[in-house]
């Protein structure tokens, strides 16, 4: 391989001299005394090669040799990942020992002692493309397949497969050939360079399952589909983790990949005592069992981040192919355009707007493009949905992170500091977010059978009683209380009955966090039928005060079990409320 | 460590306000020098010529002077007898006290594998209910005061300090006003507190790049106390925006490109080193920070306190509240993140819903002044939210406050009690049962 040695360096930017070829985005070991120091071709310009180190620098000297590997950056996949805590360079955190992370030290992400009860899913003698099933594992009661290698080309013949029983992880469990006596051996264990899309799939179709997410304002104003994309740009202090958190914890997927790339430790860690306590309903372990954590905190290297993001999206890659639903978290993007930044301007590239590169849109536009709803090659389905969190700097959304995202992202949840300050949690701003899934034809069928046919009519209809409501509102604030008629506080409270028992939710409520489809259809009707209720008023003052009572007694409906006892009481009391006031 | 054969130059090519080059050929990166008697850090290396960012400032530095390669990155001498003394942003004592015998510790180490940490979940009370019933600290936490330089964050901080119950607090005092240092000094005296204490202080007296290495320092003691001696360890840092202004003035003096309010590019992640210096450990110990971000007009879209907000686990607002003529803990636009790890958990039951509808309540309150100043007549609940938030800033939110947090949560049943319905409060039933207080006169 192609050796070199340290010219300069600037901060976590090393510029060396090779002898010999090197690749762009080739990775390369800093020989640093008894550390070797894992970094990654960024740029080449005559004899000087442009590296970003992955590590920390201190220390390193002019003259320091530097070893180039002839790969890319890239992954281990195999059985053995869930539950695991990588760090961005796919690192098992676990299994380091000491407290602090020591530079140099890596960890292999599998277990190459592990062993796993294979069951062959081919036939010998049938042809095989890349990414087909051979045979599958189980792991934590998930069946995870063994596929053929991604990186085949064209179709081979399976030449031989091993029979039903336990194998090692490196063992060889099926022979390939193509017709040119190209002989190869596969084993459960793949690697893939982590900025190269997998496409071991035959078509990636336009989604049209919404994915329920259990958070009202989501699921009921703006849904999200299976192998959809989305991003919530917030600023801080709006909600952002604890939504993302909530839909992770209750979202129905398969498998959850959760990218912390820069972001707080102690977040990551609150993942860490939480998943593994709560229950998954689905399978009877626990969530952490089917979940994978990419944690790239933000004291960690910085180069790091930007590879952590493409890690985790090439581990939900690698699920999609063995036809699961995938849900891949990913907070925040922004810390990732900010390392891209960081290092285009230690380059001294001529900068874009606010010093971002000026390839960003095209950055993240590629990245986004990688989620989907895909057939497999024998038919079966599988899906990455993406979303991602955004940190608009000073709260702006026309910042160029924000902007750049849009253009890719389908579903938009803006969150509001408005909404945040008034505790009007999650903090999502109805007027302004938007889902491009609810204009599917496709999605607006699944919708008419999953929960009924008049659910996009209701939906829309909520929408429009909170735009109005908002606008009736501003009218009041500029003519006072008593400047405008009865009607306009009335229709404004209705907006606002809407918002507090569909869009505001709880999510650290036992109950209230989680909100299944049979219980929203229930609730947006319960709603909507006020909405259209009559009543009666002496002034305006009462019509605030009566409907504070009706908010309430909403509230404690949602605070109680569906359907409940108690559930049904309240809603009684909320009829005879009605009635009091209700004009026929 | 061996004194002799460190390598000597003399021959500068380039200075500028901040830093210097020449040509040397044995420089680590981030290596300590010498420069003309000053202290000084390897910040790039080309080739064969190297810069220093040489932190006293170059004034009289001269092309010929004597370079001093030192083989080390910045260094502390650590042990127990760092309590009660105070030094500067090099570690040297400034009390008149002797140099501190003990092992030598690079500053600005690694960071705690995330997987190492524990999850912060005890309760760092402060008696000011403005910050304990609604932005509840915890051990483990990384918090900054978002103040305008004319607000009580110094006096606030020490008084949060010195209430919290540490075993030992560290004061970083990154570009102090040299009147707050004795300030700083003398209520830690008076308070008898000295022998926890160990100060690191950078006045506006020295020199603005000194500042750079203040938080490192700390935080090194800090990482000493906490993870040696497994104590509980409150770090105070104030004020952290100039720090950012020294790291705006290397990067300028070094030709980069600055972004967002010609800060540099890197500042998220200078920023997130120190904070997330914060953990809770595994053996006990802890640290736990507390910082001060001084904004100018308020505004918390400048970078410092932008990027500051994307890293801490919440800030601090203070406000001067002219109903009550006190300074109050403003809860719109305050928050503590981790304040749901323990409230209702670690403190009674009702917490978080009685902050909750407190703060709504407020909330309306604040909506019916707007109101009021726009010349609309007052509804009959706009004027009982009104008088609510006048004795809720009073005996609640004021700063003067020092009370237990079940005292805290009493006296806001008592005035949901004395203003509102229970409707109108809108908490869970279960908890209206059991603790609503029917129209009580006397408050507090």
């Amino acid at each position: 391989m192609t050796q070199g040695t340290i010219r300069g360096i600037i901060a976590n930017l090393i510029i060396a001299e090779a002898k010999g070829h090197v690749a762009q985005n080739e990775i390369c070991y800093i020989v640093a005394g008894e550390e070797q120091l894992m970094a990654e071709v960024i740029k080449i310009q005559g004899k000087n090669i442009f590296i970003q180190c992955f590590e920390s620098t201190r220390g390193l000297r002019v003259g320091m040799p530097v070893n180039f590997t002839g790969r890319m950056l890239e992954v281990e996949v195999g059985p053995g990942m869930l539950s695991r805590i990588y760090d961005g360079l796919q690192n098992d955190l676990e299994t380091m020992d000491s407290l602090f992370l020591q530079r140099g030290q890596y960890t292999p992400a599998l277990d190459d002692n592990s062993r796993w009860d294979f069951r062959p899913l081919a036939t010998v003698g049938q042809s095989v493309r890349a990414g087909d099933w051979l045979g599958e594992v189980t792991e934590n009661g998930m069946a995870i397949k063994i596929m053929a290698p991604f990186d085949l080309e064209g179709e081979y013949q399976l030449k031989s497969l091993a029979e039903a029983g336990t194998y090692g992880i490196r063992d060889t469990v099926a022979t390939l050939a193509n017709g040119k006596d190209h002989q190869l051996e596969v084993n459960m264990v793949q690697r893939w360079p982590v900025k190269v899309a997998l496409k071991a799939y035959s078509e990636k179709i336009r989604p049209y399952k919404m994915l329920e997410t259990g958070v009202r304002t989501i699921d009921c104003l703006n849904p999200i589909v299976e192998g959809g994309t989305g991003f919530i740009p917030g600023p801080f202090g709006s909600g952002k983790t604890v939504l993302q958190h909530a839909i992770s914890k209750q979202a129905e997927a398969d498998i959850i990949i959760f990218a912390a790339c820069g972001e707080r430790a102690n977040e990551v860690v609150e993942i860490f005592y939480e998943f593994p306590e709560l229950e998954d309903p689905r399978t009877g372990g626990k969530l952490m069992d089917r979940t994978i954590i990419i944690a790239n905190t933000s004291n960690m290297p910085v180069a790091a981040r930007e590879a952590s993001v493409y890690t985790a999206m090439t581990l939900a890659e690698y699920y999609r192919t063995m036809g699961l639903r995938v849900l891949l978290l990913a907070d925040s993007t922004s810390r990732w355009a900010q390392a891209l930044r960081e290092m285009s301007n230690r380059l001294e590239e001529l900068p874009g707007p606010d010093a971002f590169p000026m390839d960003l849109t095209a950055v993240i536009a590629n990245f986004y493009a990688r989620a989907g709803y895909v057939y497999l090659n024998n038919g079966e389905t599988g899906s990455i949905t993406f979303l991602g969190t955004v940190s608009p700097a000073g709260g702006n959304l026309k910042e160029p992170v924000t902007e750049a995202t849009k253009k890719s992202a389908r579903c938009f949840y803006s969150l509001s500091q408005r909404r945040a300050d008034q505790k009007r949690y999650p903090s999502i701003d109805p007027v302004s977010s938007y889902s491009k899934y609810l204009e599917y034809p496709e999605m607006q069928e699944y919708l008419a059978e999953k929960i009924s046919p008049t659910w996009v009519e209701q939906v829309i209809q909520a929408k429009d009683i909170l735009l109005r409501g908002k606008e009736l509102n501003d009218q009041i604030s500029i003519l006072g209380d008593d400047g405008v008629p009865i009607e306009y506080h009335d229709i404004y409270w209705k907006s606002e009955v809407i918002d507090f028992i569909i869009l505001q939710q709880d999510a650290f409520d036992k109950i209230d966090a989680l909100t299944k489809l049979d219980r929203l259809e229930y609730m947006l009707k319960r709603v909507l039928d006020i909405y259209r209720m009559r009543f009666e008023y002496q002034n305006f003052e009462e019509v605030g005060t009566f409907f504070k009572r009706v908010i309430n007694l909403l509230r404690q409906m949602n605070y109680a079990e569906f359907q409940s006892e108690q559930f049904q009481a309240y809603e009684k009391e909320l009829e005879s409320m009605l009635n009091e006031r209700r004009i026929a | 460590m061996q004194q002799a054969l460190k390598p000597i130059y003399s021959q500068i090519k380039r200075i500028t306000k901040a830093t210097c080059s020449l040509h040397a050929s044995t420089a680590s990166n981030e290596e300590m020098a010498l420069v003309h008697g000053r202290l000084a850090q390897v910040v790039k290396i080309i080739g064969e010529e190297v810069t220093l960012q040489v932190f006293s400032g170059t004034e009289g530095i001269p092309t010929n002077a004597e370079v001093i390669f030192m083989g080390h990155a910045p260094t502390l001498k650590v042990g127990e007898e760092l309590a009660g003394r105070f030094f500067n942003a090099y570690g040297k004592p400034i009390d008149g006290g002797p140099e501190v015998e003990g092992e030598l510790r690079e500053t600005g180490g690694p960071s705690i594998n995330p997987t190492k940490r524990l999850q912060p979940n005890e309760v760092i009370p402060t008696g000011i209910a403005g910050i304990d019933l609604n932005n509840t600290l915890v051990t483990g936490q990384k918090i900054p005061f978002f103040a305008d330089p004319d607000q009580p964050f110094n006096q606030v901080m020490a008084d949060v300090a010195l209430r919290a119950d540490a075993d030992r607090i560290i004061l970083g005092g990154i570009g102090l006003a040299h009147d707050d240092y004795l300030f700083f000094k003398k209520i830690f005296e008076n308070a008898g507190a000295l022998d926890r204490i160990v100060s690191f202080i950078n006045t506006t007296e020295d020199p603005s790049i000194e500042r750079l290495l203040v938080p490192d320092m700390a935080l090194a003691a800090a990482e000493y106390f906490a993870v040696d001696k497994n104590e509980k360890v409150l770090v105070l840092l104030t004020d952290l925006t100039l720090y950012c202004d020294a790291l705006s003035i290397v990067s300028n003096n070094m030709d980069q490109i600055s972004s967002k309010d010609n800060m540099p590019a890197s500042l998220y992640s200078d920023l997130a080193r120190i904070y997330e210096k914060a953990a809770q450990f595994p053996a006990g110990g802890s640290i736990t920070i507390i910082a001060v971000t001084t904004l100018s007009g308020g505004d918390i879209t400048h970078a410092i306190p932008d990027n500051t907000g994307y890293i801490t686990e919440g800030q601090l607002f203070l406000r001067r509240d002219t109903e009550i003529s006190k300074t109050i803990v403003d809860p719109f636009r305050s928050l503590s993140r981790l304040k749901q790890l323990v409230i209702g958990k670690k403190t009674r039951e009702d917490h978080p819903q009685v902050m909750n509808a407190a703060v709504r309540l407020y909330a309306d309150a604040a909506n019916a002044k707007t109101k009021m100043q726009n010349g609309f007549d007052l509804t009959e609940y706009d004027q009982r939210c009104m008088d609510f938030a006048k004795e809720y800033a009073n005996y609640l939110l004021a700063i003067d406050v020092n009370v237990p947090i079940n005292q805290m949560l009493d006296t806001t049943w008592k005035l949901f009690g004395r203003y509102f319905s229970q409707d109108e409060v809108a908490i869970k039933r279960e908890l209206v049962n059991k603790y609503w207080k029917e129209k009580s006169p006397a408050v507090s």
